[in-house]
């Protein structure tokens, strides 16, 4: 995959948008496996109604994975210094994500080059499901 | 109101083996589409030992301890009261197939919000490999409503 270049990237410059198809129960079944995240709330209906949700609701480790994606899909992995996330609202059955991000702070001096981008994963309807952060660090040779 | 005195308490370390498969399997699950993940000829041709593990792989460590939960016990939560409120991963060295990875973990804070209806609980884990060299380190915020 084609990487960013690190020398002409700026603040305001945006990773491209992943767009994921619609999460359905066999999504979640199969991260629920490949995870090992096992909790009911996300693969059994009725536990998640007697935890009084109207169905299972996705693994927020999993629509972090796949904003991980977007970010590795340009960015080389081996720089991502650091990767954050706050969850804010739950990802249900049906939903389309799409997972964003701009760049909004540079330094660059002697010694090192760093980027910092602010990344969000929303719904078809614009729904925030999660808000974060990302470092990415070069080492100057 | 959680027992704030477990703040500090430390669980027992996790030894987990990177497998291919297991890498392959979390790759299919996530939709991943860069063979960077799935296809170990491409990620040697690429520069790297075998099969890279994405960034939020480590995850899979700590449900692969005996008892995944045990901390739901110690709190006395009930785990259809528990959301995932932060995640957050600092990363030292890459991790590959084929690596046996360490992974230490304790309560490292609890706090609450909204006049405590809302509580958090803040684990904090760090990963070695078997060169132990650090990999990285991660935080994640569970809020108990």
């Amino acid at each position: 995959m084609e990487n960013w270049n690190y020398n002409t990237v700026k603040v305001g410059d945006r990773i491209p948008h992943l767009t994921l198809e619609p999460i359905s129960r066999t999504t979640l079944a199969l991260y629920a496996g490949a995870s090992g995240d096992h909790n009911p709330i996300h693969i059994d209906l009725d536990f998640a109604k007697k935890s009084g949700l109207p169905d299972v609701i996705a693994h927020g480790m999993l629509v972090m994975a796949y904003l991980g994606r977007a970010l590795t899909n340009i960015i080389q992995q081996t720089v991502i210094q650091e990767f954050s996330v706050q969850f804010s609202s739950m990802t249900q059955i049906g939903d389309t994500l799409t997972c964003s991000g701009v760049v909004i702070e540079q330094i660059n001096n002697d010694e090192l080059k760093s980027i910092t981008l602010d990344l969000v994963v929303s719904d078809s309807k614009g729904d925030k499901k999660l808000s974060g952060h990302a470092i990415i660090k070069l080492k100057k040779s | 109101m959680l027992n704030r005195a477990l703040i500090g308490k430390k669980y027992p370390p996790v030894v987990f083996n990177v497998e291919k498969q297991r890498l392959k399997f979390f790759a299919k699950a996530t939709g991943q589409t860069d063979p960077l993940y799935f296809d170990e000829a491409y990620a040697v041709d690429q520069g790297h030992p075998s099969l890279l593990a994405p960034p939020t792989f480590l995850t899979t460590v700590s449900m692969e301890q005996e008892k995944p939960y045990q901390y739901l016990e110690d709190l006395n939560i009930k785990m259809g009261r528990l959301l995932h409120a932060r995640q957050m991963y600092s990363y030292h060295a890459p991790v590959y197939a084929g690596d046996t990875i360490t992974m230490e973990s304790k309560i490292a804070d609890m706090y609450d919000k909204k006049e405590g209806t809302l509580q958090f609980v803040v684990f904090e884990s760090h990963f070695k490999n078997q060169k132990q060299n650090k990999v990285a380190k991660a935080s994640s915020t569970l809020v108990v409503q």
